[in-house]
């Protein structure tokens, strides 16, 4: 059986004002139910592909495709399409005056005009589904770090996304409450949810990935199943960035 | 024949005497500005003390100052002084003194908040370099702080300047004063005089304030990047 | 001091007082309105509006209150366009304080991390159901404390409104200092008049600032969670 292509870019190009290349013609794919992790080191672009991938900023040259739309940022349906790509960003990006409740509510109420107390009854569930049903009336500031991502998390899958982009999420937090996070984007994995994952912690990567790609300086440098990249990197590049997560003594 | 009002201007040294009636409020505003930087410096310390009658003795110096419209501070020094310490102070002298202590209390504050805002490891890693409290300050706080508080300072002088156009108001012959003399002597021959003359000093002004705003602003700027 | 003086002369201030506040009032909210413009024109970068808000602005910021007034009273009469004492007061204070509230309230949403916007973009909100529904909110509360001090502010700057044959507070005084030599009482009066107007207004905006800080989103107390 032939899967679904969802998302698909063509030869994207993106320069900074100083023309520095942030992205080199990335052509990308990515089918229904996969997950892919994006690697490599600070400023090799790959931040910048997620938001280009959610139209948060504009390409120079190249094409995004959402199943067969063409998506253009200039375009009227560039609100309705980002509503079927989810993300999660780094962090602070819950909505400080709102109540959990009503950081998640927000959107699907507003934007998709649904009722709230269909809603409210979801997102209650949701938030069970994290570990968070007691906090629905608290304010994010009186939240952990953990706690805000899973609530982040929470708030994108209201709107019932077929993609869910998630940009380091893990990377403004402390160490033990990483892997709570992680455990619920691990779950979501397994019931076959369409995943783009910028992350630095290789174990999650290689736990969750069907597939990695190792990106540098705008460029992707290599591809592959998780174990092949992990165990047998191809690239010089590649193995010299995986080097640097060893520390053990030689 | 009808006379075009902005002729006024021209007439005589009428440009010029409105330029010198502005030097003397700008020169009121530099002098008070130089004390109060002198003695901002000093009550800024003063405030970072960690001694609390001295920290309240220090904000309600600061409160009053700020609730007070200068205005009201100029009457009382220069109406009630006169009275009561038997000294007649010229409208000058009563400003300067007035503006003085209105911006060593602002100074103060803003060098508070400078010194305030420079964190704690600062000092200890001056400390534990091996230099002294006085050290520590010469070579690491005050050149940190000067750098935060220059922007700042800028804007208290373009306050400064535009606060000193009250100084009409008890007395003194400045801009306004000179421009009222013009218009008086003209009210036959350009007799809308008022217009032109109001209408330059207002632009005299900007042409002053906006320069060191205008600094401040990209200051700030470069500061913060 | 002559307090038998103080007691004849005291319904003179507080008339006078009463007129200041009038026009403080009317002032500011005029100056809200202009600051609430000029700063949306400014966020949204209209063009051409920008550049005239921009201009506005400058001249506003750095140009005294007084010279203001002065232009507005005994210039503008010349050609042809006459103000009473009272819409020149409120006209000079809001072509001041505009400027003033519009930096209040533009810096108050530039508060506003940019990841907030991206957050509601990638919700699928448009840009006008962000600004409503989270700039918004949160530029009011950042805007506070800002805009409390340019309220005392204002109230303060409307000492200078003798300059155009105004009986308010400082009027009265002069007054009475001209006429009987009573500098004393005279000034006491002036100074208790103005703390009886900016002493409340100044504890007022304390009180909301501290609201804005603790009570609102929740961070009043991050142990209890209450």
């Amino acid at each position: 059986m032939k899967v679904e292509e969802i998302l698909k870019t063509e030869q994207l190009n993106k320069s900074y004002e100083n023309g520095l290349k942030v992205l080199n013609d990335i052509t990308f794919s990515l089918k229904k139910g996969e997950v892919v992790v994006i690697i490599g080191p600070s400023g090799c672009g790959k931040s910048t592909f997620l938001r280009c991938l959610n139209m948060l900023e504009p390409v120079d040259s190249g094409t995004i495709r959402f199943k067969d739309r063409v998506i253009d940022r200039a375009n009227k349906d560039v609100y309705e399409l980002r509503q079927k790509i989810g993300m999660v960003f780094q962090s602070y990006d819950l909505f400080p005056h709102l109540t959990i409740l009503d950081n998640i509510l927000l959107a699907p109420i507003q934007v998709q005009k649904r009722e709230r107390s269909e809603v409210a009854k979801e997102a209650e569930e949701l938030l069970k589904r994290v570990g968070l049903s007691d906090k629905t009336k608290v304010y994010p500031r009186q939240l952990s770090g953990g706690q805000k991502q899973r609530v982040a998390i929470v708030r994108a899958l209201m709107m019932h996304p077929e993609i869910l982009l998630l940009d380091e999420i893990t990377a403004a937090l402390d160490p033990e409450m990483v892997r709570e996070v992680l455990q619920v984007v691990l779950e979501l994995a397994k019931e076959g949810m369409t995943m783009v994952i910028v992350t630095h912690e290789m174990e999650f990567a290689k736990a969750v990935a069907d597939r990695v790609l190792f990106m540098d300086q705008g460029v992707v440098v290599e591809e592959g199943s998780p174990e092949e990249f992990f165990h047998s990197p191809q690239t010089e590049r590649a193995k010299q960035f995986l080097n640097m997560f060893h520390y053990e003594a030689r | 024949m009808q006379n075009l009002g902005i002729q006024i201007l021209f007439q005589g040294n009428n440009f010029l005497r409105l330029w010198e009636g502005l030097w003397v409020s700008l020169k009121l505003a530099v002098i008070s500005m130089f004390f109060s930087i002198c003695l901002g410096m000093l009550f800024g310390m003063v405030m970072t003390s960690t001694k609390k009658p001295v920290r309240i003795l220090c904000r309600l110096y600061l409160e009053t100052v700020r609730i007070m419209p200068q205005l009201v501070l100029l009457f009382l020094v220069y109406f009630g002084a006169a009275k009561h310490l038997k000294v007649n102070f010229s409208g000058g002298t009563a400003a300067v003194l007035v503006f003085t202590f209105w911006g060593t209390a602002e100074m103060g504050d803003l060098v508070r908040s400078a010194l305030e805002s420079i964190p704690v490891h600062q000092y200890q890693s001056g400390y534990a370099l091996g230099f002294g409290k006085i050290g520590v300050y010469r070579h690491i706080i005050i050149p940190q702080t000067i750098r935060r508080l220059l922007p700042s300072m800028m804007n208290l002088l373009t306050r400064m300047v535009k606060t000193t156009s009250l100084v009409v108001l008890i007395g003194v012959i400045e801009v306004v004063k000179v421009g009222k003399q013009i218009i008086d002597a003209s009210r036959y021959t350009v007799p809308d005089a008022a217009l032109w003359v109001y209408g330059v000093i207002f632009i005299m002004y900007f042409a002053v304030c906006y320069p060191f705003s205008r600094a401040a602003a990209l200051l700030d700027k470069k500061l913060r990047d | 001091m002559d307090f038998e003086f103080i007691r004849t002369y005291a319904p003179l201030y507080a008339s006078a007082a009463g007129l200041t506040l009038t026009i403080a009032f009317f002032g500011i909210l005029l100056s809200v309105l202009i600051g609430l413009l000029c700063s949306l024109v400014k966020i949204f970068r209209i063009p051409v509006l920008t550049a005239i808000v921009n201009g506005y602005i400058e001249i506003s910021r750095n140009t005294p209150l007084l010279i203001q007034l002065f232009f507005l009273y005994f210039g503008l009469p010349k050609i042809g366009i006459v103000l009473s004492s009272e819409t020149c007061a409120i006209t000079g204070l809001a072509f001041l304080g505009g400027s003033y509230m519009a930096e209040a309230f533009r810096t108050g949403i530039e508060q506003i991390p940019k990841i907030q916007t991206d957050s509601g973009l990638s919700l699928g909100m448009t840009g006008l159901q962000i600004f409503r529904f989270i700039i918004l909110p949160q530029a009011i509360a950042t805007s506070v404390p800002v805009f409390c001090a340019n309220t005392i502010f204002l109230i303060k700057e409307t000492s200078v409104f003798s300059a155009v044959a105004l009986a308010d507070l400082m009027f009265v005084a002069k007054d009475l200092i001209g006429i009987y030599y009573k500098t004393d009482e005279a000034l006491f009066m002036l100074v208790i008049s103005y703390l009886l107007i900016l002493l409340p207004v100044s504890a007022f905006c304390t009180l909301l600032e501290r609201r804005v800080r603790y009570a609102e989103f929740g961070n009043s107390d991050p142990v209890s969670g209450k």
